[in-house]
């Protein structure tokens, strides 16, 4: 088999994943169009958009905790590095530099192929980040590597609330729309296809090792540390892009937004997607929904506060009691690949 | 016989944890192509020997030598990645992966592209991920195990898991195997087809063998050399049958509650 | 500077009140329970149930809330943890966490977030001899505490050491398994070890709530997580090790508050946002240079 690889060239081999892309991109395109407003509300696409966020969220998390089995439940940190880095960026100069663009004919192009290069410059930020806290992170086990991620996302969090350049606590406003839903929705077609082509590969399998046994990982030649910073970094990396588009769609950002509730809201996505990624997809828009759908049940009950937390802790505490065997599903997945895939 | 160097020699090592003195200044050589028999009574040291030769647990003193390097003082995958494999006395295999995926985790040292190369599933990726795949499923073969592949490592009975876990070291294509108890557990049958297996091994792959082992049986009947191994220290080397007859190695032994210890 | 040690001490003292549950129940579970913020905070509310609507005085208002945080605390081990023992460490964290999510936000719910003002049976002035003979501020609240504190110690101490169920509660954290097998009740000391530490935890939230004068549902958060950067800080596992890291963690937290006050001025910086954040560093330093803490003992995989 491997022979007729070689025949087929450079060129044949990308022809046809690139024409599937392309074709995907068109669908997507012509989804988006549907979706614009005023045809539906705006109500509706701010929904979708903090769903993509969402699932490109728990997806990068489940890299971290589902697969390499770490204990990251400071996730949220990395999101406000992206979103306020580009958030600052636009701001400060994008703004002014775009202006002249986005009158033009093709302006929708021109920001959005802007916030492209946004959400990788974001996201890159973010992953140097997620160097920063993975290293130290090394040396610790389980329950000390969750508090000393926890750690770090409240430090990031405090560095932002007393940092007036970015508006401190009271936030960092104007921030350009530039976030429609055809940018969401590639960057979680990107997120996905390339999450599920790593696990699916020689460094896909090295993850799952560290998450099963380090020790025989380590047996088998595995450089643990190595795959463990790697998660960690690639997961910060798509949380960094995740809050780029979180930023330029709500086009306000507070530190609160991404503090300890919104890196539990992760990790609860995390845990009842079962480790899989199909897992956090359906968990993230779960997830996201929900509130929507507790606003019905606070008028039923009448109740004055946000029983949103409640459910969120009964859940977490549900799903850890009724899976009590193990946290992952990909455990019990037969497919090869290692379980990577729902 | 000629003096080439051997393949790995442990010179005067010492493992200390705290107090405690786990291996007291031992030396031992394995040539290559050998297979060599580690035995003694329990708490005699042997894992120990093998976590500091596979780097598990840093020697206190001493150097370990491999193939012209020196490797105490690694770190494990380090020492993985020269060519030692080794398996657990208590079973560490991947359970939540396939039995296939235990051994393609393994796998890892052929392949050339990296995590950039995964993403996009460039040409390497799929030429790489093919051979694999393949010689896979040979070793699988080999073991008649080939209808276990897309199983779940952690359901399978004990024994399979055994010899599934001999498999993953193999594909690492080790120059130096070693077996921590590799037949524990076992019926005499399966100890049988243990040990033609563990010899096949050695003829035909060329691989260095050095075993630990507490089944007489298994040790004098395949291996060439046995070092015998009390309280840290070698109390006695050499050809299985004068280890038999040893004074040393019989009292060592006395009233060690081994039903195996046919000596 | 007196007056820092002083402040710090007193501070000190409570933090060292929670951080031992913190200490005690990894010792026998190694769970860090996150919901023991939680019952600090509940203990505080009996305490002000007692003494605002029962009229108790102090002590009575004391007896009752450790025995209501005492049944807390076994009610969350029985209902939650009880059947994760042998679940990955993942699981029982997000448990813990999710058990104290549910606990704050379930007072939100019934208390209201808004803070109540805390009934004072103590009065906050002055002890006179200090401020007269060595001008610092000490007033009698903080007296009381360090004298609860110091109590408290000694009890337990006794407890861990001359009774059976203290010797028992050793055995579980040094070996569960070999203690089993000694016959040893590992469920009854397990709920007498949260009972325990519950119990102490609500001693401190009583004090505290009438040191700072009031409470709140979610109280117990960030004292929660200082003291739990004071067990880790002193070796956790440790119980002089909980001890001696409360009153380091209060007399850095007295030292920073002091210094960002004087910097305030200068810069538009938040004490209290700067403190929590100093918290977590000195806990993730801590992690990073020395995990097992300043007290405690190293742990070893075996292969």
């Amino acid at each position: 088999m491997s022979a007729t690889v070689e025949r087929r060239g450079i060129f044949a081999h990308y022809l046809r994943p690139l024409v599937t892309a392309m074709a995907a991109a068109a669908v997507l395109a012509g989804i988006s169009a549907l979706v614009a407003p005023p045809r539906v509300s705006a109500y509706f696409i701010q929904i979708a958009v903090i769903a993509g966020c969402n699932v490109i969220l728990a997806v990068s998390l489940n890299l971290v905790n589902g697969f390499a089995g770490q204990f990251s439940i400071g996730h949220a940190g990395f999101m406000a590095i992206g979103a306020y880095t580009t958030a600052k960026i636009s701001v400060a100069v994008g703004d002014k530099w775009l202006a002249p663009y986005t009158t033009a004919p093709y302006g929708t192009i021109a920001t959005s192929l802007y916030l492209v290069g946004l959400m990788i410059i974001g996201g890159l930020v973010a992953a140097i980040a997620g160097l920063l806290v993975g290293l130290p992170s090394l040396r610790l086990r389980g329950d000390y590597l969750a508090i000393a991620t926890l750690g770090f996302g409240e430090i990031i969090k405090v560095i932002f609330l007393n940092t007036p350049a970015v508006g401190g606590a009271t936030g960092l406003k104007d921030i350009p729309q530039f976030t429609n839903v055809f940018l969401v929705l590639g960057a979680v077609a990107v997120t996905v296809i390339v999450i599920r082509n790593l696990m699916s590969s020689v460094h896909g399998r090295a993850i799952l090792a560290v998450r099963e046994d380090e020790t025989a990982a380590e047996a088998l030649g595995i450089d643990c540390a190595h795959y463990k910073t790697a998660a960690f970094v690639i997961g910060a990396f798509f949380a960094g892009v995740a809050g780029c588009l979180y930023a330029h769609y709500l086009q306000y950002i507070v530190p609160r937004s991404f503090d300890f509730m919104k890196s539990i809201e992760l990790v609860l996505m995390v845990v009842l997607g079962g480790g899989t990624i199909t897992g956090a997809i359906v968990a993230a828009i779960g997830v996201t929904l929900l509130p929507e759908g507790l606003r019905q049940v606070k008028d039923v009950f009448h109740l004055t506060t946000d029983p949103r937390m409640v459910i969120y802790a009964a859940l977490l505490i549900g799903v850890m009691l009724l899976r009590r065997d193990a946290v992952p599903k990909a455990l019990r997945s037969k497919r090869a690949g290692g379980g990577a895939h729902g | 016989m000629a003096e080439t160097s051997p393949l790995l020699s442990l010179e005067r090592c010492t493992v200390r944890f705290g107090g405690l003195t786990a291996v007291d200044s031992l030396s031992l050589q394995v040539q290559a192509g050998e297979l060599v028999g580690l035995i003694g009574p329990n708490g005699a040291g042997k894992t120990t020997v093998f976590n500091a030769i596979t780097g598990v647990h840093p020697v206190t003193e001493g150097t370990v030598r491999f193939d012209g390097h020196v490797i105490s003082g690694l770190p494990p995958y380090r020492i993985a990645n020269l060519g030692v494999a080794r398996t657990f006395q208590n079973i560490r295999l991947f359970k939540g992966l396939t039995v296939l995926d235990n051994l393609r985790a393994a796998m890892h040292q052929d392949s050339d592209y990296g995590m950039f190369r995964a993403a996009i599933r460039s040409r390497s990726w799929q030429s790489t991920e093919t051979a694999i795949e393949r010689a896979a499923s040979e070793l699988l073969a080999m073991f008649d195990m080939g209808d276990r592949a897309e199983e779940l490592a952690g359901g399978l009975p004990y024994g399979d898991q055994r010899r599934i876990e001999i498999l993953r070291a193999l594909a690492t294509k080790p120059k130096l195997l070693l077996l921590d108890e590799p037949a524990a557990g076992m019926n005499p049958s399966e100890t049988t087809r243990l040990m033609a297996l563990v010899r096949r091994l050695r003829d035909d792959h060329r691989t260095t063998i050095l075993l630990i082992e507490h089944d007489m049986r298994f040790v004098m009947g395949i291996c060439d050399r046995v070092t015998v191994l009390n309280y840290g220290s070698e109390i006695a080397s050499g050809l299985p049958q004068d280890i038999a007859r040893d004074r040393a190695v019989i009292e060592a032994y006395l009233g060690e509650p081994e039903g195996n210890a046919e000596l | 500077m007196l007056q820092q040690l002083v402040n710090g001490i007193s501070l000190g003292s409570m933090y060292a009140l929670i951080a031992l549950g913190y200490t005690m129940v990894y010792g026998v579970l190694k769970l860090i329970n996150f919901a023991h913020g939680e019952v600090f905070m509940v203990g505080a509310f009996v305490g002000l149930g007692a003494m605002a609507v029962l009229h108790l005085p102090l002590v009575g208002a004391l007896l009752l809330a450790m025995a209501a945080a005492a049944l807390l605390g076994v009610a969350i081990e029985r209902g939650a943890y009880r059947h994760l023992r042998n679940a990955p460490r993942l699981s029982t964290l997000i448990t813990a966490i999710g058990v104290s999510l549910l606990l704050q936000n379930l007072g939100v719910i019934f208390l209201g977030a808004a803070p109540r003002s805390y009934p004072q049976p103590i009065s906050s002035d002055p002890v006179s001899w200090p401020q007269d003979h060595l001008g610092v501020v000490v007033s009698l609240q903080q007296v009381a505490i360090v004298l609860a504190t110091g109590a408290v110690l000694l009890i337990l101490h006794l407890i861990v050491s001359r009774t059976r169920i203290g010797k028992a509660m050793r055995a579980v954290s040094e070996d569960r398994q070999a203690a089993q097998l000694m016959g040893i009740n590992i469920d009854r000391v397990i709920s007498f070890t949260f009972a325990l530490g519950s119990a102490i935890a609500a001693v401190g939230g009583v004090f505290y709530g009438i040191y700072c004068r009031q409470a709140d549902p979610l109280m117990g958060l960030m004292p929660g997580i200082k003291a739990f950067v004071a067990a880790v800080l002193g070796g956790i596992g440790s119980i002089p090790g909980a001890m001696l890291g409360g009153l380091l963690v209060g007399l850095v937290e007295t030292g920073v508050s002091s210094v960002t006050w004087h910097i305030t001025s200068t810069v538009t910086l938040t004490g209290s946002t700067l403190r929590d954040g100093v918290a977590f560093a000195v806990l993730i330093l801590v992690l990073l240079v020395r995990p097992t803490g300043l007290l405690g003992r190293v742990g070893r995989e075996k292969v």
